[in-house]
C-alpha cells in the first residue's frame, strides 16, 4: 500500500501540473471573485466563507478524472486489480494519493486566500478545520465518481454531474463552520456533522468504488 | 409459486400484459375524477382558486420521492438476485420520477408566486427537492453513457445506492442550513385531520390514481426495454448466422 502510495505521489509530481495545478485554480478563482463582486470588504467577507469552500471543490473536482483513467489506459489497473492487495485498499490509497496532491496544498494555502477575501483572522481556525475534515471526504466521492465512469470516453463531464451532488452535505456544513467562526459563534455542531460525514464516507464509500471498478474492468 | 417467477421475462411479459389495460383503465378514472373534483372544490377563504394546484403538487411529490425508493429496492434485487426485469424496471422508471420531480416543482412555483410572492425560495424542501432532480439526472446520464447493459446495470444500481444516502444527507444537511418556509406535511397519519374533507377526498383520489399511472407507464417502459433487449439480441444472432 505504502509503494502504490508513493508510485502515485512520483507520478503526481513528476507528471507535471497535477500538484500545483489544484492551487493555482484556486488562486485564480479567489482572484477572479472581487471582479465580479466588488471589491469592497463588506460585500466579500459575507460570501468568502461559500467562495473558499466552492474554490476548493471546484479544485478538487479538475484533477478527479486522473485518479483511475491513466492507469485505466495503460493497464496498470488490472495489474493492481489481480494483485493481493484488496481492490478497497488500493481505492482508498489513490483517494489518500489525490487528497495529500490536491486537498493538502489547499489547506496549506488557504489562510492567505482567506486574507484575498477579506475573510477576519477569528476564521481562519474555523477555515483550517473545516477543510481538513471536508476534503478527505470530497477525494473519496470523487475517486468513486471516477471508478464509475473510468471506462467511458467523455467521463469528464458526467463524473461532475454525478459527483457535485455528493457533495452538497460537506459543502453546507463546510461553509456553515466557517461562517460561524466568522461570526465567533459555536462551530461544534458543524465540526460534528462534518466530521460524521468523512467518517461515514471513508468508511462506505471504498466498498462502493471498488465494486464499480470491478464491472469496469470485467 | 413465489414473486421471483416473474423476474422471468416472459412470464412478465405475459402477466403485465394481462393487467396493464386494467391498470391504465384505473389509472384514467382516478386521475381524471379526481382532478375534475379538485377542479370544482369550492375556493378556499385565504388561498382563493390557487388551493386546486395541491391536487397536481401533492401526488407528484410524492410519487417523486416513492418512485426513487422503488429504484432503489429495483436496484437492490437487481445486485442480489440479478434479476434483469429488475434492473430494466429500474431503468424505466428514472425518467418518470424526473418528470414527476418537475412537476412538483413547477406546480410549486406557480403556487407560491401568488401565495409567498416568489416563484423560487431557497427553502430546505424545495432545494431538497431541486437536489433529487439532480440525482435522477445524473442516474439517467449514466445509464445513457455506458454502453454493455450488464455492467450499466450494475453501475447505476451502486449509484442509486449512493445516491440515496446521499440525497437523505443531504436533505437532512439543508434544513440545517436554511429554515423553512414550505408548510408541513398536508396530510399525516398521526396528527389527524388538518385539511378539510371537502379537499382531502379528491387528493386521496388523484394520489391513487398518480399512484396507477406510474404502475401504467413503468409496465409499458418496462415492456418496451424487454421488447428493445429482445430486438438487439435477435439482432445479433442475425450478425452471427
Amino acid at each position: 500500500m505504502i509503494a502504490l502510495l508513493r508510485r502515485d505521489l512520483r507520478l503526481a509530481v513528476r507528471a507535471g501540473g497535477g500538484f500545483g495545478l489544484g492551487v493555482a485554480f484556486f488562486l485564480i478563482l479567489c482572484a477572479l471573485v472581487p471582479f465580479g463582486v466588488g471589491p469592497d470588504t463588506a460585500a466579500l467577507q459575507p460570501i468568502a466563507p461559500g467562495i473558499l469552500w466552492l474554490g476548493a471543490l471546484l479544485a478538487c473536482l479538475l484533477s478527479l478524472d486522473r485518479i483511475f483513467a491513466l492507469d485505466h489506459e495503460d493497464g496498470s489497473l488490472d495489474l493492481l486489480a489481480t494483485s493481493p492487495l484488496p481492490l478497497e485498499g488500493a481505492v482508498a490509497v489513490k483517494a489518500l494519493a489525490h487528497w495529500i496532491t490536491t486537498g493538502l496544498p489547499l489547506i496549506v494555502a488557504a489562510p492567505l486566500f482567506g486574507i484575498l477575501l477579506h475573510l477576519p483572522g477569528a476564521a481562519v481556525p474555523a477555515l483550517l478545520g473545516s477543510l481538513a475534515l471536508g476534503t478527505p471526504a470530497l477525494s473519496m466521492l470523487g475517486a468513486f465518481g471516477a471508478a464509475v465512469t473510468v471506462g467511458l470516453r467523455r467521463g469528464g463531464l458526467l463524473l461532475s454531474l454525478l459527483v457535485l451532488p455528493l457533495y452538497i452535505p460537506t459543502l453546507i456544513f463546510g461553509t456553515e463552520m466557517i461562517r460561524r467562526g466568522q461570526q465567533g459563534g459555536d462551530t461544534g455542531t458543524p465540526l460534528l456533522f462534518l466530521a460524521g460525514i468523512t467518517a461515514g464516507v471513508l468508511a462506505v464509500i471504498p466498498f462502493a468504488a471498488a465494486a464499480a471498478l470491478r464491472v469496469n474492468l470485467r | 409459486m413465489s414473486i421471483w417467477e416473474y423476474a422471468n421475462p416472459v412470464k412478465f411479459m405475459r402477466t403485465s400484459g394481462a393487467i396493464l389495460p386494467w391498470v391504465v383503465a384505473g389509472a384514467a378514472v382516478c386521475t381524471v375524477t379526481g382532478l375534475t373534483w379538485g377542479f370544482l372544490t369550492p375556493e378556499d377563504y385565504r388561498q382563493g382558486s390557487t388551493v386546486k394546484i395541491v391536487f397536481l403538487h401533492v401526488p407528484a411529490a410524492m410519487m417523486a420521492i416513492n418512485i426513487w425508493v422503488m429504484m432503489l429496492v429495483a436496484s437492490l434485487i437487481w445486485l442480489i438476485r440479478r434479476h434483469h426485469v429488475s434492473a430494466l424496471a429500474a431503468r424505466a422508471a428514472a425518467p418518470i420520477g424526473a418528470v414527476m420531480t418537475v412537476i412538483g416543482l413547477i406546480t410549486g412555483a406557480v403556487w407560491g408566486q401568488p401565495m409567498w410572492g416568489t416563484w423560487w425560495e431557497w427553502d430546505p424542501r424545495l432545494t431538497s427537492f431541486l437536489i433529487l432532480l439532480l440525482f435522477y439526472i445524473g442516474y439517467m446520464a449514466l445509464w445513457s453513457a455506458i454502453e454493455d447493459p450488464d455492467s450499466a446495470a450494475d453501475l447505476t444500481a451502486v449509484l442509486c445506492l449512493v445516491g440515496s444516502v446521499f440525497a437523505l444527507l443531504s436533505r437532512y444537511a439543508v434544513f440545517f442550513w436554511n429554515q423553512g418556509l414550505h408548510q408541513g406535511a398536508s396530510l399525516s397519519v398521526q396528527s389527524g385531520e388538518r385539511m378539510s374533507a371537502v379537499y382531502r377526498y379528491p387528493l386521496y383520489l388523484t394520489m391513487l390514481g398518480f399512484g396507477l399511472l406510474f404502475l401504467s407507464l413503468l409496465l409499458i417502459r418496462t415492456r418496451t426495454e424487454i421488447r428493445k433487449r429482445r430486438l438487439v439480441a435477435l439482432q445479433a444472432r442475425e450478425m452471427r448466422a
